[in-house]
């Protein structure tokens, strides 16, 4: 590969020595904030140009914006905190992508060596901080050891089950001089990277799939970051086999496509959690059968069963027994087993999901009438935007929403936070997610809460003229925790009331456009306005203050036991 | 364990003991990471020994964890997902020979020590330090039998006592072993990664 960079033996600082690492990786933007532990890394990026630092306004934004933009690209994204609050800011973005296995680098300054551990003004003891919440970290101690660590903590943010890698770097060694050698190849021999499936294994699940008279497949976050859609449709198709999502595995499969019956889990539908439950064999594929796509583990289906495909060993067995785990990477075991499996139909099974499907369908529509719902606005922000746009979604209610209503349906078009459930992800994801796609319309679907926990980043887009569009679903509310506090605590509402700021004003106060939305009828005029508008824009949709997330599963319940509306609960 | 073991175990408890060893890069952070994944993971941790091995830079950690049978397969797994673990085994206990070795100190005047002696010897253990009121007593073996010999003190009067935790080698040629070796710059980036050059830990600096 060619590059712009240094030429190994060349004599310069650690903190050149950092910026060429990043270019040999290929790494072109960073979100960064400064700081006085970062400060020579600074002082060096102007004598970098091919590096885009992006200026955020809180090293969190700048965490989630690395993430958004690695899972919107498939690219590692990058970001930079200075030390103590800088490196701890940046905890909750490490430990986000980490659970979503988002391939990140985490670049943190820290306090001079000969200050360390010693309580020095900004330091934290980040590495040992972030230990249980990354794939793998680096204190790097001297210059000569730069090289080697990025080379390492890219290889293996990037390979196998992906995720987050922090590098912490003390001041004085971004200034100690050394010579740059970038690593030819990494070697570790405490980590391996699998590939192909063993073909023995491959076999006995091709039985199985073969003898399966229910099959379904769980389709998850792994179909999407080993680019294998196309490798699951055909596996699909060949077997007759139907395809669930989890909330991270949609874009896997069209939903437009025959056997894609959709959003299995917690606010799942009625129809896929009930196929998930009376599927004779379960195909896991790139899922790490989470509670809230499984519900009560115990009574998943406990007799089918389970064919589980994952990159990471530990997710077999960490959840559910599995009658056949298969270790390896999708891009490759999916084409084995598509191979292998015979081409066959499942009629009756297939018909069974379709009639459950018809008689359920009214417990997943967007709600009639004349109020202004989230549902409504979300659903029509995917018809106006069309499935070219990526979709960013902070957590709660219009997460969900988001998730039913917006007909996900290419990879790399979603962009949520599933296993940490980071309320602000919204924001500076949809950033990252703009930087990575500076052709596609970004929208992100706010919660009035989260919101306001990281909205200071639309300093950031202007200053980068990233015309991302987030649409608030304002109930004035927290609104999932009321809605628990409404089904499972009696009504009795605490602390999940707000007040809201004008968000039309915070809008203007930024120098971009907003618009409230009151009304339904106005929902699709404010949407093409926000199109149209050529920069970022707030739209304020005031939405039904109490509307709930329906079909649900209440926590600690089966999926068979899925809730598809109020009157079941009260019946409870 | 399902199989029986050669000496029987603690008779009202069924052994939910299993012993792993885990060879493991010799850098600074490894025993950190090894223990937060246990505590994280709600694994819990009966006994770890650490020492070095046969091969440069590598030290072997031999865990035993006490849970259900299904527990060591995920025990083994997040081990092996650490980067600074190399290779990790779920050694059966009637296909190894396990060891701990214990230092007890007991009450003794010089009129028991004697009978003491005699007891001990049915153990093969041995005195190590003696004075008027107090014997140190060692014994390396298998830890139902350091049980058993604890028990068997216990009417002296153990004062303070301490051991080891589990150790264990797999019987015959089969090794839990290395097989692949560092070229030397590599070696030094790994196992020096996070010292000062010169080898000391930033926090024993100056």
């Amino acid at each position: 590969m060619s590059h712009s960079g240094a030429a190994n033996g060349t004599r310069m600082s650690g903190a050149d020595i950092v910026l060429e690492c990043l270019k040999r990786l290929d790494v072109d933007t960073v979100f960064g904030y400064p700081g006085g532990a970062v400060l020579p890394l600074y002082d060096r990026l102007p004598a970098h140009p091919e590096i885009r630092h992006i200026l955020v306004r809180h090293e969190q934004g700048g965490g989630h914006a690395a993430d958004g933009y690695a899972r919107a690209s498939g690219r590692l994204g990058v970001a930079i905190g200075t030390s103590g609050p800088g490196a701890t800011n940046l905890v909750t973005a490490i430990t986000n992508a980490h659970m979503d296995s988002v391939p990140t680098l985490f670049i943190t300054g820290n306090v001079m060596r000969a200050l360390i551990g010693r309580d020095g003004f900004q330091e934290a003891d980040i590495t040992g901080i972030t230990m249980p919440t990354v794939k793998h970290n680096y204190l790097v101690m001297r210059a000569e050891d730069i090289a080697p660590a990025f080379a390492e903590a890219a290889y293996i943010a990037t390979t196998g089950r992906k995720g987050s890698v922090h590098i912490d770097i003390p001041k004085d060694v971004f200034i100690e001089q050394a010579e740059f050698n970038w690593p030819e190849t990494v070697s570790l021999r405490g980590y391996r990277v699998p590939g192909a499936a063993d073909p023995a294994e491959v076999q006995r699940a091709a039985e199985i799939i073969d003898a399966a008279e229910r099959p379904v497949i769980f389709a998850g976050h792994g179909v999407i970051q080993s680019d294998s859609a196309d490798a699951l449709r055909n596996f699909a198709e060949k077997g007759g086999i139907p395809v669930l999502n989890t909330l991270l595995g949609l874009g896997s499969i069209s939903p437009d496509h025959a056997l894609s019956y959709g959003m299995m889990g917690m606010h799942g539908s009625y129809w896929a959690n009930h196929t998930a439950s009376n599927a004779d064999v379960i195909i896991g594929l790139g899922m790490r059968m989470d509670d809230r796509a499984l519900g009560r583990f115990a009574d998943m289906n406990p007799t089918a069963t389970i064919v589980h495909v994952d990159i990471d060993p530990a997710e077999h067995g960490k959840n559910l027994p599995t009658a056949m785990p298969i270790v390896g990477d999708l891009a490759q075991v999916l084409p084995q087993l598509t191979e292998a499996i015979q081409s066959r139909t499942h009629v009756e099974w297939i018909r069974w999901i379709d009639g459950l499907r018809n008689e359920h369908r009214h417990s997943m529509a967007v709600p009639s009438g004349t109020d202004l719902t989230a549902q409504f606005a979300v659903s029509k922000i995917a018809e106006h935007a069309g499935q070219e746009a990526v979709f960013c979604t902070g957590v709660g209610q219009h997460q969900m929403w988001a998730a039913q209503f917006m007909g996900v349906s290419r990879p790399r078009q979603f962009i949520t936070s599933g296993g940490l459930g980071t309320m602000g992800f919204e924001v500076p994801a949809a950033l990252g997610a703009q930087v990575a796609c500076p052709d596609r319309a970004v929208w992100t679907i706010c919660g009035d809460g989260g919101f306001q926990m990281t909205f200071q980043e639309i300093a950031t887009m202007v200053d980068e003229r990233l015309p991302v569009k987030m649409a608030i679903m304002n109930n004035g509310f927290l609104g999932m925790v009321r809605q628990w506090q409404e089904l499972f605590h009696a009504n009795n509402y605490v602390a999940v009331h707000m007040s809201q700021p004008d968000f039309v004003k915070i809008a203007e106060a930024y120098g971009i456009h907003g618009i409230r939305v009151t009304e339904k009828s106005q929902v699709e005029d404010a949407i093409r306005e926000a199109a149209e508008y050529p920069g970022p824009v707030i739209l304020d949709f005031q939405v039904n203050a109490e509307d709930n997330v329906w079909p649900m599963v209440p926590a600690g319940a089966a999926l068979s036991e899925t809730i598809e509306g109020p009157a079941q609960t009260v019946a409870r | 364990m399902t199989t029986a073991t050669p000496v029987p175990q603690d008779a009202h408890a069924p052994s939910t003991k299993h012993t792993l060893a885990a060879l493991v890069e010799n850098r600074p952070g490894v025993l950190n990471r090894v223990a937060s994944m246990f505590r994280r993971r709600g694994f819990n941790i009966d006994s770890l020994a650490v020492g070095t091995t046969e091969e440069e830079g590598i030290s072997r950690m031999t865990i035993v964890v006490e849970g259900p049978p299904e527990i060591s397969d995920q025990v083994q797994k997040q081990l092996d997902k650490l980067i600074d673990v190399v290779t990790v085994e779920t050694i059966r206990e009637e296909d190894a020979v396990t060891r701990e070795l214990a230092l007890i100190k007991v009450s003794c005047r010089p009129d028991q020590r004697r009978e003491i002696i005699d007891l001990i010897d049915i153990f093969r253990a041995s005195v190590v330090d003696v004075s008027p009121t107090s014997l140190i007593i060692q014994l390396t073996a298998a830890g139902d039998t350091l049980d058993a010999l604890v028990e068997n003190l216990r009417p002296y009067g153990i004062r303070e006592m301490v051991r080891t935790g589990r150790i264990a080698l797999a019987r015959g040629p089969r090794t839990t072993g290395v097989h692949q070796h560092e070229p030397e710059a590599l070696r030094r980036f790994h196992q020096e990664s996070g010292r000062f050059p010169g080898g000391d830990l930033p926090y024993a600096s100056n």
